[in-house]
């Protein structure tokens, strides 16, 4: 519980009706998108509406030592925003303005409430992009997936959250404002904050305005989908694309676990029996987009695809998009609970992977299915299970680890997209090794002394 | 085990629910207040946190599930196929039954006392208006708006109440010549004492295609006021002698030209009623013929086309939530305007986003309904029509009352209505080439 003073104070720079307080409102924000995780009521919410209400806020918690959760939309699958402590939430929602949209630089300058769709729905009407689309585009804020540095279905080409992020306003720890980077391609000044911000978890400060990239959105877009007999052949399909020089905006993988369960949801034509389909999309002028997709489809012909299927038009390309698409919410009808990884490797190992987890869901009897984006090698084998079987759960737990383990003895990563929160904290050593860790801990310390910013996240406390 | 009399029977539903927070993309309250607790996801987990009993019914807690225009958005939008308006309505007859009915819709909506209160409204007429409603100068509607503050605020432009109801207008049985079918019209409150005049098209359309028309005196509210806020006692009471009057009479089919009145013969009866197995047949019954009137005319007896006469408007039509997500109707109130010679029909953006009426959820939150009728609004001066289309009376009422609001020349209509004028222009070009 908070002190009243603590309250009063948060109320005077706020006005009442952006703190909440009761009960009713505080549970409801105890938890995010994750699933089997152990819900906390945070002791208050509040709902700046300028950056120095932010400051004001992270001056209140200095004083009262109060852990501060920011929060955007609660759709992290890592338990980044739940309120571990108690203590403060602060949600970014109302800061929710384009400050800007340059078409001489190709910027916009964003508040973080600002949800990734709204931003795109602007700069499209001016023919331009902001790439970066995790699943949640309608939802996830701006501040949110700049936290998590999200990606989604256009890494491969167009690469992920942080590639598009060049300029951070911050409040940090102390409740001092930074700005850092801005609208110049070059910049050099200074260790590159901007950089170390994104992806940042919300464990090192508050970012209240972005500056982002924008890029011409492309004129044509193709889609082709190949159906493949043995995963094996996929994975050399995925490698003979990129070694022609070919690189798709889009390059997705589902198993047959997948494909079957995708296909009674939708009815987009998928093959029952297929062990794997890939689905591609290349973009760009109409002129090279033509060429892409007829080398494209000789590739998959040459590597023994079953099947090669390119769109004819919009129609055909929606429901095979629908297809990749519906996969999760395909999956999350099996069964009540949906554990979700990203695990990574790189993209030669995806055949490697993608048996792994095949040996690792028989091994626990589990029911492991697998889709995901082949061509950046981040995979989301997807476990459907029922959180209240314990005994399940057990093995869930076991067949996480080792899914982690093989990622990273195969030279990839613990996540690919969807950060560390509590979730992943504990395996991070493996990674890193205890230098590593103890690398990160120096840096969290040097920026937030006294763990206020969304503690519990990341680094943990000794 | 139905919604509205057991918390326990929604459990499998809110375990489908695995808190992805797509439904904040289109819960039309949550994009007014940004707060978890406006949309679905967050409603869910309170429920949830009320079963483990970590919390207790409390009126702030029942407060909180008021939060919902029961717009069915977030069903729509739900990629575990959680249906959240199972999940409200078993929310709020929890509510009701562990603390009583919210003082607000307790005066305006306790369903059985609005039939009296309007009665008494009809008999004082001008008077009760008089003191409580200021007139509104309109050419084509009767509106008027609170004089004073009641509580629900005086944004809301209200209908004034008709001269005459519409079923003391009509008698029981409308006959025609050649009867092709026998239908019954289950008028709905809006319909019977505020806007008469879709009623009247309803009738003249019916009659127009030969339709014997059946106008039951005995029937009353359809009770969906007081079973969406809980109040199942008294909304089982009407689902029965709504039942009890249209079995009197008999009829081939029903029709209706309400979005709650649809819901409520094709549904919710048979939900309340199911622990009564004599009413319960009945209600199935009646539930197997009953249409809305678009959908009869589109796909029961296609509507005559001849004699349709030239109506010279440009038409945007909205979606009522009830009619398009609750009972799938959306292409056919569009079909018949397409057909109508001189009509264009312009889209506006998210036809189907909720209005923010919601029945009482404009009373008890008069604020957040503005908000999201304001946005509607925005969109249908966008379309540059001078005619919003809809299927319900009472979406009717807060367009009229969003556009009066903004200033914008726009008649709000039932889709019914134009297909009356169109038989009525086809009827005078008869008459002049004769
Ligand atoms: C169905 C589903 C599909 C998904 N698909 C993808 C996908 O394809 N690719 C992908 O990368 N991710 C995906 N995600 C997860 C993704 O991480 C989130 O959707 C998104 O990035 C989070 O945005 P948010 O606004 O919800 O942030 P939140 O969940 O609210 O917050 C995320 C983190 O950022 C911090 N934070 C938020 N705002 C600020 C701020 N202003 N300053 C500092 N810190 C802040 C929080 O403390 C937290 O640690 C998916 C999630 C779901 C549920
Ligand atoms: S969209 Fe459905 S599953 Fe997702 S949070 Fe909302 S109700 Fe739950
Ligand atoms: S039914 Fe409509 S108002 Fe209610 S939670 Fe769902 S989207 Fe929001």
């Amino acid at each position: 519980m908070l002190a009243r003073e603590v309250l009063q104070e948060l109320i005077q720079v706020l006005g009442a009706e952006n703190v909440l307080t009761e009960q009713e409102d505080l549970l409801t924000y105890a938890y995010d998108a994750t699933a089997a995780m152990k819900h906390h009521k945070p002791d208050v919410v509040v709902s700046p509406l300028s950056t120095e209400q932010v400051a004001e806020v992270v001056k209140i918690a200095v004083r009262h030592n109060i852990p501060i959760y920011p929060r955007g939309s609660g759709t992290n699958l890592s338990g980044g925003t739940i309120p571990t402590k108690g203590g403060i939430v602060l949600s970014m929602l109302n800061l929710n303005k384009i400050l800007e949209i340059d078409q001489d630089n190709l910027t916009a300058t964003v508040q973080p409430g600002v949800i990734i769709q709204a931003l795109n729905d602007e700069v499209l009407k001016l023919g331009l992009l902001y790439p970066p689309d995790p699943g949640t585009v309608t939802t996830a804020t701006m501040g949110g997936s700049l936290s998590e540095c999200s990606g989604g279905l256009r890494g491969l080409k167009y690469g992920v959250t942080k590639h598009y992020i060049m300029g951070l306003q911050i409040v940090l720890a102390n409740g001092e404002v930074i700005r850092w980077g801005g609208k110049t391609v070059k910049n050099v000044t200074g260790y590159d904050l901007v950089a170390l911000f994104t992806g940042a978890e919300g464990t090192l400060g508050i970012v209240t305005e972005i500056i982002v990239k924008l890029i011409p959105s492309p004129e044509a877009r193709k889609s082709i989908l190949a159906v493949f007999d043995d995963v094996d052949k996929a994975g050399k399909a995925i490698a003979s694309i990129i070694r022609n020089k070919i690189i798709p905006a889009t390059l997705e993988i589902m198993d047959n676990v997948t494909i079957q369960t995708v296909e009674h949801f939708v009815h987009a034509g998928l093959p029952l029996d297929a062990e794997a389909v890939l689905l591609i999309e290349v973009d760009g002028y109409k002129e090279v987009v033509e060429r892409e997709a007829v080398l494209v489809e000789q590739i998959l012909k040459d590597e023994q695809a079953v099947e090669v299927k390119i769109a004819k038009d919009d129609k055909e390309r929606d429901l095979l998009w629908l297809a990749r698409r519906s996969a999760l919410p395909a999956l999350a009808q099996k069964r009540p609970t949906t554990v979700l990884e990203d695990a990574t490797v790189p993209r030669s190992k995806i055949p490697d992977m993608l048996k792994a987890i095949r040996r690792i869901a028989d091994k626990h009897n589990l029911n492991i299915a697998t889709f995901g984006h082949a061509g950046d090698g981040n995979l989301h084998p997807t476990i459907l299970t029922d959180e209240r079987d314990q005994d399940e759960m057990k093995r869930v737990h076991l067949a996480v680890d080792e899914i982690f383990q093989t990622a990273i003895s195969l030279g990839g990563t613990l996540s690919g997209e969807h950060g560390i929160g509590i979730a992943k904290m504990k395996y991070l050593d493996w990674e890193f090794g205890e230098a590593g860790v103890a690398a990160l801990r120096r840096i969290k310390e040097a920026l937030d002394p006294n763990y206020l910013l969304n503690p519990g996240k990341i680094v943990r406390r000794d | 085990m139905s919604v509205y009399n057991s918390l326990d029977s929604i459990t499998e539903e809110l375990h489908k629910c695995m808190k992805c927070g797509n439904c904040m993309a289109v819960c039309p309250i949550y994009k007014e207040t940004r707060q978890e607790v406006g949309v679905a996801r967050g409603k869910i987990s309170l429920v949830e946190y009320l079963l483990s009993g970590e919390i207790e019914m409390t009126e702030r807690l029942a407060d909180r599930f008021s939060l919902c225009t029961t717009c069915m958005a977030c069903n729509t939008n739900c990629p575990c196929g959680v249906q959240f308006d199972k999940i409200i309505l078993a929310a709020r007859a929890e509510a009701v039954r562990k603390k009583g009915l919210h003082p607000v819709k307790k005066i305006a909506f306790t369903a059985l006392k609005m039939q009296r209160m309007f009665d008494f409204g009809m008999k004082t007429g001008s008077l009760f208006q008089g003191v409580a409603l200021k007139h509104v100068p309109h050419k084509s509607d009767r509106i008027a708006r609170m004089r004073f503050d009641i509580g629900i605020g005086t944004d809301k432009v209200f209908p004034m109440l008709a001269s005459k109801t519409l079923r003391s207008e009509f008698p029981e049985v409308v006959k025609v010549k050649n009867p092709k079918m026998r239908v019954a019209f289950f008028t709905g409150c809006m319909i019977n004492y505020f806007y008469t005049d879709i009623g009247k098209a309803v009738v003249e359309v019916l009659k127009e295609n030969d339709i014997e028309v059946v106008i039951p005196k005995g029937q009353g509210c359809c009770g969906i006021p007081a079973s969406v806020n809980g109040d199942v006692a008294s909304a089982s009471a009407l689902a029965k002698r709504n039942l009890r009057a249209f079995e009197k009479l008999g009829a081939d089919a029903l029709v209706v030209a309400c979005s709650s009145g649809g819901t409520a013969w094709k549904h919710v009866f048979g939900e309340l009623l199911e622990n009564d197995p004599e009413f319960k047949a009945l209600a199935d019954k009646w539930a197997g013929k009953s249409y809305d009137i678009s959908e009869f005319l589109i796909h029961k007896v296609p509507f005559k086309k001849q004699g349709l006469g030239r109506v010279d408007r440009k038409v945007t039509y909205h979606d009522p939530c009830h009619l398009n997500r609750g009972q799938g109707i959306n292409k056919e109130p569009r079909e018949i305007l397409k057909s109508i010679p001189g009509v264009t029909v312009i889209e506006m953006k998210e036809p189907g986003r909720c209005c923010g009426m919601a029945g009482s959820f404009s009373l008890v939150h008069p604020d957040l309904s503005v908000q999201i009728s304001d946005r509607k609004t925005a969109d249908i001066e966008l379309t540059h029509t001078d005619t919003v289309a809809t299927g319900c009376p009472a979406c009717r009422l807060q367009l009229k009352s969003g556009a009066e609001n903004a200033g914008i020349e726009e008649e709000v209509l039932h889709t019914i209505q134009i297909l009356a004028e169109s038989y009525r222009a086809g009827k005078k070009n008869e008459i002049r080439s004769l």
